[in-house]
Formats: C-alpha cells, sequence, structure tokens
C-alpha cells in the first residue's frame, strides 16, 4: 500500500462532506442502500487498515460485527442498558477480542491465518448461543429505539471517516512504514528491528473495534437481533469481497470497490426477485475475469494509458 | 415493466403488467427469503399462499374497490434471510414500486425489523409467521402492525396443558427431557417453558440446547432417552425437527408424549416417516373437518401442486383474506383508511370469524398432533374442532 | 463411552466425506474453493431428486454422480479456473481470486438448485435402527461411513501406488518441481479438481439419507471442510482424516459428557488450539 497525501485527505474530506447532506436529497431506498454504503465502507476500510499492507486475509469481521450487535441487544433487552453505553462497551469488547485474536495468530500465515479467523469467528458465535441460552435467559433480543435511517447513516458516515483518517495517519506514520515493509517481506521487517508482532496486533484491533462499532450501529436497524443472523459468516465474505473489487492498494481502494459492488447487487436484486443469487453470482464471475487487479487497478492502468497517450 | 421476473407468478402478471389501464391494477408487495436458512420454511408456508391469493383473486377479476374492479399485481422479492436485504427491499417497495399494499414479512425478526418503514408509510402489517411476547409494546409502537398467530406463552401453554393433563392421566410423571435450538425462536420458548412447566410442578431431567445446524443429533436423543422421562418436547426449526424425528425412531425413544415445534406439520414430514410419527406432537395445527379449510386446501394443492402445511399455511391464507376484505370493504386504497378497518371489524376467512383486540386476533392453533396421516389440531385458542390428545405408542409403521 | 466411539466414528465418516475432496482441490490443484458445500449439496440435490421423482436409490445416485460430477468439474476447472491460474503471478493472487471466482459460483449454485427444489431435500433411505457394539446407531450412516472409508482407502492407494497419483502429490509438494520433471502440471490439476469435486459430490448424495439438507445450506459445509483440510494440513489425505475424526469424536464426546449446546464450539475451539500450537496444521509441511 503507498503512502496515503494531503491530497487524498482533501478529497475524502470534501466527499464526506458532501455525503452528509445525502440524506437531505434522498429518502427511503436510495438512503437505505446510503447505509448500506457507510457500513460496508467502514468495515471495508477497516478491513483493509490491517490486511492491505499485511496481505493477511482476516475471515473475522461477522465475528466482530456480531458482538457489536449482540451486545447492544443483550444490553438494552435484558438489562436496559442505553444504546449508547452499550455501543461503548461492544467497542471495547471488540477491540480487546481483536487483540486476543491478534496476539494468537502471530504464528501463522497465508491460508492457515484466513481459515483461523473463520474458525474463530465460528466459535464465537457459538459461544455467544450458549451463553445466551444457558446463563442469560434472554426472552428475545428487542432493540427498540427511534433511531431513524437518517441517524443511522450519519453515525456510520462518522465510523467510516474516522476509520478513513485514522488509516491515512496510520500511512504517514511510523507504523504505516513498518507496516509496507512487513507487508514487503516480513523477514526482512524483522530484520531491520520493526517488531512486527505490535504492529500487526495495533491494527488488528482497530479493525475489531470499528466492526463492532459498526454491528452495534446497525442493531437498531434490524430491531430484533438473532445470534445466528448478526454472525452469520457472509458478512465476512462479503467485506473481503468488496474490498478486493476495490483494490488494495490504496486506502480508498474499498469504497471503490463498496459503491459499484452494492449498486449491481441492488439492481440484480430488483430486477430479477426470483433468480438474484443466481445472476448475482454471475456477475461476480464477470468482475472476477474483467477487474484483475480491482476497481484500482483498473483506473490506475486508465491513466497510465491516458498518459502515454498524452 | 422489465422488471417482472421470468418464472411463476409472473405468467399471470406478464399479461397484467403489460396492459394499458395501469390505473386499473392494485399493486401489492411481498418480500420473503427464497434463498438462505428460512427459505425451507417459507417455500412451504408463505409463498404458495401469496401465489394462491393473487391467482384466485385476478381469476374473479380483481378486487372490487369502490365499484372499480383491479387487477392484482405483484411485486415479489427474494430477502435471502438476511436482515439488512429485508429492510432496503421495504423500503424500495414503499418508495420506489409505490406499492398499494405489503404481504408481511415469513419471521418474527423480519416482522419487527420492517414495522418502522412499513409504519411510516402507513401500510397495515399483518404479521403470520411472527411469535412475540412483546406484543403490547410492540403494536403501541407500531399501530399498523397486527399478529395472528399468538403468542410465545400460549404455545408453551398448549404443550403445558398436554402434559398436566397427561400427568392426570398417569401416561407420564413429573419428569421432562426438554431441548431446544440454540436461537432466538427456540431460546424465547425454552425460557418461557422453564418458567411455566415448573409453576406446574414438572422436572425437566434433561434440559439442553444443541446448536443451529448440528450435524449428529444422536447424542442429543440418547441424553433425553436415558433420562428416562415419558415426555420429550423440543422447541425445534425445521431441519432440527426432522431430524430429532429421525433420532427418536432410531433409538426408539420410550415416551408417551413427543413434542417438537416448527414443521411438525409440514406434509412432509408424514410423507417420509409415514405412521412411524403417528401420535407426535408438533406447533399448529387445523381442523381439516371444516369445510373451509377442507375446500381452502384443494385449492391450494390444485393451484401450488404442493399441500398446504397443517399449520400457518392457513393463517397465513387467512390474513390475505383479511387484507382483500379490508380493501373491499374500505371501497378505497388509502391505507390509513384500510388500516382502521381493519380494526373495527371482523373477517370472514378460512380460518373462520376473525377480528383485532389491540391489533392481535386471539384465535389460532397452538397444538396439534399426528393422527392417521393427518395434523389435527389439539390445543388452540378460541378455535373449534380441536380434537383429544393420543397418546404416544412406540415408532413402529 | 461405546456410545460416543461409534457415533463420534460415523460422525467423522461424514466429516471425511466433506472435507477430502477440498484438500485434493485446495492441496493440489491449489484453488480455494468456496463452493465446496454447494457441490456436495448438488449431490445431494440429485439424490433426493432421483429418489422422489423416480425411486432410484441413492446408492445408485452415487454411481450415477461419479461420471457427472467429474466431467462438470472438469470443465468449470478447465473453462473457469485455467485462466485464473494463468493470470496470476503469485500463490497469493490466485487464493484471492479463486475465493471472489468460486464465491460467484457457490451463489450460482444455489440458483440452479433453489429452481429445482426450493424446499428441504426431505425424504428417508435406510433409516433403519442396527446395533453396533451394543451402540444404535442408523443404517444410512454405517453406509455412509463404510464408503467413506472405502474412498479413503482406494485414494490412499492410488496416490501412493500409481503413475497419476504420484503425480498428484508431487505438485502437491511443489507445483515448480513437479513442471520441470515433467509433470502435466495443468492436465494433473485439472484431474485433481475434477476428482475432488466427484469425492465431495458422492459425499452429498450420502450424507442427504440422513441429513436433511436445502439449497442453501451448503456454505455450513465449506466451512467444515475448511477447517478439517486446514487442521489436519494442506495436501495431506491422512491429515484431513485424522482431523475428521478428531472433530467427529469431540463432537459426539461433548455433546454427550458435557452439553450438546457446546458441540460446534467445542470442534472450532479444538481447531483453534492445533493450529496454535501446529501452525501448519497436523499433518502440514512448514511453509518454505
Amino acid at each position: 500500500m503507498k503512502p496515503a497525501t494531503w491530497q487524498e485527505l482533501i478529497w475524502a474530506a470534501v466527499l464526506v462532506g458532501l455525503a452528509a447532506f445525502w440524506p437531505m436529497v434522498t429518502n427511503g431506498y436510495w438512503l437505505g442502500i446510503g447505509v448500506d454504503v457507510m457500513m460496508y465502507t467502514a468495515l471495508a476500510t477497516s478491513w483493509m487498515l490491517f490486511s492491505g499492507p499485511t496481505h493477511y486475509i482476516s475471515l473475522a469481521s461477522a465475528a466482530f460485527f456480531g458482538i457489536g450487535g449482540f451486545v447492544v441487544g443483550s444490553g438494552m433487552s435484558d438489562y436496559d442498558a442505553s444504546f449508547w453505553s452499550m455501543l461503548a462497551l461492544s467497542a471495547l469488547i471488540g477491540a480487546a477480542l481483536a487483540a486476543l485474536i491478534g496476539l494468537a495468530t502471530l504464528r501463522l500465515s497465508g491460508v492457515y491465518f484466513v481459515i483461523f479467523t473463520l474458525g474463530l469467528a465460528e466459535m464465537i458465535r457459538n459461544l455467544v448461543s450458549w451463553v445466551q441460552n444457558n446463563f442469560l435467559g434472554s426472552r428475545g433480543l428487542y432493540v427498540l429505539t427511534d433511531f431513524t435511517d437518517t441517524h443511522l447513516y450519519w453515525m456510520l458516515l462518522v465510523t467510516a471517516a474516522s476509520v478513513y483518517l485514522l488509516g491515512w495517519i496510520i500511512s504517514r506514520s511510523r507504523l504505516g512504514f513498518a507496516l509496507r515493509i512487513i507487508g514487503g517481506d516480513e523477514t526482512v521487517a524483522r530484520h531491520v528491528g520493526i517488531n512486527t508482532a505490535t504492529t500487526k496486533v495495533i491494527l488488528f484491533t482497530t479493525t475489531g473495534f470499528f466492526a463492532a462499532i459498526v454491528g452495534a450501529i446497525i442493531a437498531p436497524r434490524w430491531s430484533y437481533i438473532e445470534p445466528n443472523q448478526v454472525f452469520s459468516p457472509h458478512l465476512s465474505f462479503f467485506v473481503v469481497i468488496m474490498a478486493l473489487l476495490g483494490g488494495s492498494g490504496r486506502l480508498w481502494g474499498p469504497v471503490a470497490g463498496v459503491i459499484p459492488f452494492l449498486l449491481i447487487w441492488n439492481w440484480v436484486d430488483s430486477n430479477f426477485p426470483n433468480q438474484s443469487i443466481l445472476v448475482l453470482g454471475f456477475a461476480f464471475l464477470i468482475i472476477v475475469y474483467f477487474l484483475p487487479h480491482g476497481v484500482v487497478g483498473r483506473l490506475e492502468q486508465l491513466r497510465a494509458r491516458a498518459r502515454g497517450r498524452s | 415493466m422489465y422488471r417482472r421476473s421470468l418464472f411463476g407468478l409472473a405468467a399471470v402478471l406478464a399479461v397484467a403488467s403489460t396492459s394499458l389501464f395501469a390505473q386499473d391494477m392494485i399493486k401489492i408487495g411481498a418480500i420473503a427469503p427464497k434463498t438462505g436458512p428460512l427459505a425451507g420454511g417459507a417455500v412451504v408456508t408463505q409463498w404458495p399462499n401469496v401465489q394462491l391469493w393473487v391467482e384466485q383473486v385476478n381469476a374473479r377479476g380483481g378486487l372490487d374497490v369502490g365499484g372499480e374492479k383491479k387487477m392484482i399485481e405483484l411485486i415479489e422479492y427474494d430477502d435471502k434471510t438476511n436482515p439488512g436485504e429485508h429492510i432496503k427491499l421495504a423500503q424500495r417497495l414503499a418508495t420506489q414500486d409505490k406499492v398499494d399494499f405489503v404481504v408481511a414479512p415469513y419471521g418474527t425478526g423480519f416482522n419487527i425489523a420492517t414495522a418502522p418503514i412499513y409504519g411510516k408509510f402507513g401500510y397495515p402489517m399483518i404479521a403470520v409467521s411472527a411469535i412475540t411476547d412483546k406484543m403490547e409494546e410492540l403494536t403501541t409502537r407500531y399501530p399498523n402492525l397486527f399478529f395472528t398467530l399468538g403468542t410465545t406463552t400460549a404455545f408453551v401453554d398448549g404443550v403445558k396443558e398436554i402434559l398436566i393433563e397427561q400427568r392426570e392421566a398417569g401416561t407420564i410423571g413429573n419428569e421432562i427431557a426438554m431441548v431446544n435450538v440454540a436461537d432466538a425462536f427456540g431460546i424465547e420458548l425454552s425460557v418461557r417453558a422453564r418458567e411455566l412447566f415448573g409453576e406446574a410442578g414438572f422436572d425437566i431431567v434433561y434440559d439442553k440446547s444443541y446448536p443451529l445446524g448440528t450435524p449428529d443429533l444422536s447424542p442429543v436423543m440418547k441424553g433425553a432417552k436415558d433420562s428416562g422421562a415419558k415426555a420429550f418436547v423440543a422447541w425445534s426449526y425445521p431441519p432440527d425437527s426432522f431430524g430429532l424425528a429421525e433420532q427418536a425412531i432410531i433409538e426408539n425413544l420410550d415416551v408417551n408424549v413427543y413434542y417438537s415445534a416448527v414443521a411438525t406439520s409440514f406434509p412432509a414430514f408424514k410423507g417420509a416417516y409415514g405412521n412411524k410419527i403417528n401420535n407426535v406432537l408438533g406447533a399448529g395445527g387445523t381442523d381439516v373437518e371444516n369445510p373451509a379449510i377442507a375446500k381452502y386446501r384443494d385449492a391450494h394443492m390444485e393451484i401450488t401442486g404442493k399441500e398446504a402445511d397443517y399449520w400457518a399455511s392457513a393463517n397465513t391464507y387467512a390474513s390475505l383474506q383479511i387484507l382483500e376484505q379490508a380493501i373491499v370493504g374500505a371501497a378505497t386504497l388509502d391505507r390509513d383508511v384500510v388500516t382502521q378497518y381493519i380494526k373495527d371489524n371482523s373477517f370472514d376467512t378460512v380460518m373462520g370469524e376473525l377480528s383485532f383486540e389491540n391489533n392481535f386476533s386471539n384465535k389460532f392453533w397452538s397444538v396439534g398432533q399426528w393422527q392417521d396421516g393427518v395434523f389435527r389440531g389439539v390445543k388452540g385458542s378460541n378455535v373449534d374442532g380441536a380434537v383429544p390428545v393420543r397418546v404416544k405408542e412406540g415408532w413402529s409403521e | 463411552m461405546l456410545d460416543i466411539l461409534v457415533s463420534g466414528l460415523l460422525l467423522s465418516g461424514t466429516y471425511a466425506l466433506v472435507a477430502m475432496g477440498l484438500n485434493l482441490q485446495y492441496g493440489v490443484a491449489r484453488i480455494m474453493n468456496l463452493a465446496n458445500g454447494e457441490v456436495l449439496v448438488l449431490g445431494a440435490l440429485a439424490a433426493f431428486w432421483l429418489y422422489t421423482t423416480a425411486q432410484i436409490s441413492p446408492i445408485l445416485t452415487v454411481i450415477l454422480v461419479i461420471p457427472v460430477a467429474f466431467i462438470g468439474n472438469w470443465l468449470i476447472y478447465r473453462f473457469l479456473l485455467t485462466p485464473l491460474v494463468r493470470r496470476s503471478k503469485t500463490q497469493g493472487a490466485l487464493e484471492v481470486d479463486s475465493i471472489l471466482a468460486t464465491f460467484g459460483m457457490s451463489f450460482i449454485f444455489i440458483g440452479i438448485m433453489v429452481s429445482i427444489e426450493g424446499g428441504f431435500f426431505f425424504y428417508k433411505y435406510l433409516s433403519e435402527p442396527i446395533q453396533i457394539l451394543g451402540s444404535t446407531t442408523s443404517l444410512n450412516r454405517l453406509v455412509a461411513f463404510l464408503i467413506a472409508v472405502l474412498i479413503a482407502v482406494g485414494l490412499y492407494i492410488w496416490l501412493h501406488y500409481s503413475r497419476p497419483g504420484v503425480a498428484v502429490r508431487a505438485l502437491s509438494v511443489s507445483t515448480e518441481a513437479s513442471g520441470l520433471v515433467g509433470i502435466n502440471v495443468p492436465r494433473v490439476s485439472a484431474l485433481a479438481f475434477a476428482l475432488g469435486g466427484t469425492i465431495t459430490a458422492v459425499g452429498g448424495a450420502l450424507i442427504s439419507t440422513f441429513i436433511t439438507l436445502d439449497a442453501s445450506i451448503g456454505v455450513v459445509f465449506t466451512l467444515k471442510a475448511l477447517i478439517i483440510v486446514i487442521m489436519g494440513g494442506v495436501g495431506e489425505i491422512r491429515g484431513a482424516i485424522v482431523a475428521a475424526i478428531i472433530l467427529g469424536l469431540v463432537e459426539t464426546g461433548v455433546a454427550t459428557l458435557i452439553d450438546p449446546g457446546l458441540t460446534l464450539a467445542a470442534a472450532y475451539f479444538i481447531f483453534v488450539m492445533i493450529l496454535l500450537f501446529r501452525p501448519q496444521g497436523l499433518f502440514g509441511r512448514r511453509a518454505v
């Protein structure tokens, strides 16, 4: 991943400013898509903070997202806690859990890391269901609030913007430099005196922190939390796919993947109501074959070509 | 109108949607799973009834709205059993497709998740596949939301009554073996059951949960068998209700009361196990002797090619009949008027006369039993035609 | 205790059926196949559909499935995956591409299956009780277990004592080196992929006799298969089998002795623990 520039930050700030007005100009369906875009942008960008530079593909997003949703659901339903305190608590739990996972996975590499995170996420999902069943005695996890999509959209926008800003700061810091070396060659990184372990753990912790926040914010939208749905492994796959579709070279890569992905998804959903999943499958394949390096790769290729011509 | 699909219902709609007289149409939106974990249940209980109702209404020439016949144009989406997806599609129905009315979703969580959206646009939502004990809080918050299938407590109460009767008859003792699927539905019911069974003096000697998607339920059944209890209760979902029955047959579970919750009422349950599952109890029930139900079941078979289930199928169809009668009765497409009409009137449906008190229709079956190839209602609330409970005697053909 | 051993081993047979195919596909052809579970469910759908419409025994379906699945998977590898293999310069790039592509394929398979049967594949075959060492179990599970053993032994012998088998094993050690010693890498990869898909589909047909599946349930099996393959070590058929046995015994043991609510959690816990102490899996080679 390349270090981010001031120019990029200014562009991002302008875009965030513009995005904040989205609920003013639209409503209902398109606002709903806006919520989805912000949700996945926050998730995919925070995923990219860790996985982009290190090339470690994590499939644990659903675990943190689920923790967020579950903590809010259980707290508000079983203990009459406020949404905001549960949001804070879920962020802490998400971060702590991510730090633990980060420490545990230091020795793993390649596909072993990928599947480890997947297995761990499944373990957490089953443990949470078991704990709820045996100790919390829940009569359904209801999250009934007065938040509208506009509120949730803004909350997610703030989250996504924070992730981006953090990523921008990291990429220009010593930490970011260290990460780029690790991504290039971990052995070299160790030899030049970089504490690869700490670096990786810190980054993974931020991923967990933000994914839990996103899960917590989405909980009021879903209103009724079922552990098996908030922890659904599909979410982890979607985050990875959107981020990869965007391309991993740039901090803004995930956004470039999330938006077209969700637009295609929704177009298919509404045009092929009976076979949306089949058509989505074909759309996936087309993307893989015709966008080998993601949207970012394609854009840079086009730019290079334009430059070559001029 | 390229959006309408190529398959199924669309055949009817294709004619309709190319009609030049769009104002003669009434748009009804329906979202439910066609894929994902809940699809297996929705394709039995939800989708065929939507199809049946739309085809029947259109065959009659449409709905009479204030003297004007309007054909139904159905707009359907697959939520893939994903709440986020469902919410977005509901917004689409309301703001893009601008449908006139909606069919309530399939599943408790989905009904609650969409209530704010449909509420905002004033759509009456006659929920069927949604069971909760929070009805009062929910209907106060969402005055457009109606419940028709009963409460969590009612479902547990039905089972409790049977257990008490059987204890008095001496076929079972105080011991009960109880298992549940560790998901929202199973947990909620088992928590309530622990309270109510305990109050009734029962001792739950085997009380375990199992995760959704457990590939081998034999340890669960062996545990229940070893407990020696003469009554077995499972708060289970479709795939496990089948799996538990299979294991009970193999282990030859020696009980006089056997109950499993959702999907016990599916015709496929009998289709696979034949008479082995005779006298098995399950959630739901119906009165097949009732001429209205019999006529409905025949039409269901004829039009959808599938047998209706013996529980929520009839309720789902009844909810659509209520919507139909309310639109016709209110003689308008104004949703607030129609919602008010639903609150104020009673409706003649396959489930008999239905009306709402505080948005709740207190007429439903809670427990049914497979008796000689038919799943008959044995316990319910304000329903006629309940038959006496029989004792389960072995698992042979 | 005997109950745990018998039930646990039978469950291991199921898991072996789920994972052996993916092990070949990933270990040899280097394709992380996220559509593995859907291929399994396709096999199950074939068994269900033929049984309910034409009363064809699932055992016969297994035989019918073999050529169809082999050709189908071979075509998938040849036409859909080979371009990805060619264009990717590193193993990492291929992993990313194959994750995306096979995820798309899994959706396509689900779509196809839903249009054939949207509900549960609900039928009953050989669900007769049978006593083994004093423990009751069902005949269909035993049959699936025996066939799993047959496939495992057959595969082992083939991999170790036949020319193409040895080529497959060589490929699982090193793609580059295999090319250098004159092994036709694309052809052997296609063979391994097709064979893997066939085993998975056969497994699905057998599993459908005792587990009620539906079109959307594939992901559950994909997750399990990935866990088993990684736990055993990539490209090691022995590893997958040992991992399957461990999972089967642990799940049944925990369900019987502690709490059925913890079965899956315990299985994933064991997986996590094994990777913590052996990051390359039980039988895996240390990455170079």
